[in-house]
């Protein structure tokens, strides 16, 4: 019987949460080992168990996988989240990789130096409203279907909707003028699994404060 | 009979090369379209053929394919490049993740002032020389066998010559102390539709110039 995924990384979301969230989702019990000092990275560099030289890394099935897509792909074909062939596995990734680039730019902000910050909200703003928003409420109006792809729940959907809850963050309103996305968001979020992580005291993990931040640039020894 | 894949993107390696690769490799015959001015992109735009209003563009098997890594990994499977089992899959991505981050560093640096360029290329070869190469070199010698995962030729190994090859450009010293990477190189390039790929007049885009990023300024209005 196989032991529990464990994920390697520091106490925050950063590049790991969307693998926390599909794990969870897909109602999987997992152990999180916390990098706390640069040293611990260290360690995990020179012992090998870092093929890059990166985290995240998830220990899985035997096999220690680096990468974050690597591993997302990885626990959505084990756990049937990626759809039932080719095809929509091509749609499922599109979607995805969209998820995943306002995704990086909403987690990336609290790197932006302080005088350049409120033009990088504006612009995650605009995008968000203008390119990313509509492009995945006309793919759920055009077949009028409860989830992305395939009438059926698949990684896409969990990574719009955690994404959903980062744009609420960054402002409430963005959400506006989606009424198919505030539906699949709460269609989402209604899935046991999906609820229980939702709840305090789960693995979720907070935004980013400044308190994190500096724990996670004095870990990756960043300026 | 289906029709050939079509490429939308700028004449030049970018975001597409990697796709280029991947199609020649697997001897798939494929068309381009290539962007020059502001009006035909803001046409793909218009005309609702690009999801997130973005290019790479991959027409094909009826889909209108965009985003990179999507179009990478249908094609890898559509060729039977993408490993027997899902632990093969899962390693060849790993790899072939590992690789598209050198060579995207390589594709951004094109796009920043000269001195700025210059430190940016010069990290890619140090990752290389320190990160990447070691690692491939290490797995080649591990296992032994002529190529990355299953003994079986993969979308890994093409991303991996690939890069070698981008790499070398930067620096033709960088594979020195990597005597199997030097080994794999050759014996990669010898595959016939590689070859095919490698000699001039192939669909093979050339490093960027100021030319090309020129181009794409003009095009993204960036």
């Amino acid at each position: 019987m196989a032991g529990k995924p464990k994920l390697h990384y520091f106490n925050g979301r950063g590049r790991m949460e969307c693998i926390r969230w599909l794990l969870a989702a897909a109602g999987v019990e997992f152990e999180e080992k916390f990098i706390e000092q640069p040293e611990d990275l260290d360690k995990l560099k020179s012992d090998g168990s870092l093929m890059f030289q990166q985290v995240p890394l998830v220990e899985i099935d035997g096999m220690k996988l680096v990468q974050t897509r690597a591993i997302l792909n990885y626990v959505a074909t084990k756990y049937n989240l990626y759809g039932k062939d080719m095809k929509e596995r091509a749609l499922i990734d599109m979607y995805s990789e969209g998820v995943a680039d306002l995704g990086d730019m909403i987690m990336l902000l609290p790197l932006c130096p302080p005088d350049q910050k409120d033009a990088k909200i504006a612009q995650i703003k605009e995008t968000t409203t203008n390119r990313y928003l509509p492009a995945f409420e006309k793919v759920l109006k055009s077949h009028g279907q409860d989830y992305l792809v395939g009438n059926k729940l698949s990684k896409a959907d969990i990574h719009l909707v955690e994404l959903l809850y980062y744009v609420e963050e960054v402002d409430p309103s963005l959400l506006a003028n989606f009424p198919l996305l505030k539906g699949l968001k709460t269609r989402v979020s209604n899935l046991p699994a999906v609820k229980k992580f939702l709840q305090p005291g789960s693995q979720r993990k907070p935004p980013m404060d400044e308190k994190n931040l500096e724990e996670a640039k004095r870990i990756f020894r960043i300026k | 009979m289906a029709a050939k894949p079509k490429l939308w993107y700028f004449c030049g390696r970018g975001r597409m090369e990697s796709i280029r690769w991947l199609l020649a490799a697997a001897g798939v015959e494929f068309e381009e379209e290539f962007l020059e001015t502001r009006e035909q992109h803001e046409k793909l735009q218009k005309d609702g053929r690009l999801l997130f209003g973005q290019v790479p563009l991959v027409e094909i098997d009826g889909m209108e394919l965009t985003q990179t890594r999507a179009i990478l990994s249908y094609l890898a499977t559509k060729y039977n490049l993408h490993g027997k089992d899902l632990k093969e899959t899962v390693r060849i991505n790993m790899y072939a993740e590992g690789t598209l981050d050198l060579m995207m560093m390589v594709a951004v640096a094109a796009f920043k002032p000269p001195e700025e360029k210059e430190e940016s290329l010069a990290l890619v070869v140090k990752k290389a020389k320190t990160q990447h190469f070691p690692v491939f070199e290490k797995i080649l010698k591990d296992h032994g066998e002529d190529f990355l995962v299953g003994n079986k030729f993969s979308w890994a190994d093409i991303q991996l010559l690939e890069a070698i090859l981008m790499v070398e450009e930067l620096d033709a010293s960088v594979l020195s102390d990597f005597p199997l990477l030097k080994e794999f190189k050759t014996r990669i390039s010898n595959i016939p539709t590689i070859k095919k790929f490698l000699q001039p007049g192939s669909q093979r885009k050339p490093p960027p110039d100021s030319h090309y990023v020129e181009i794409v300024r003009n095009v993204l209005q960036l």
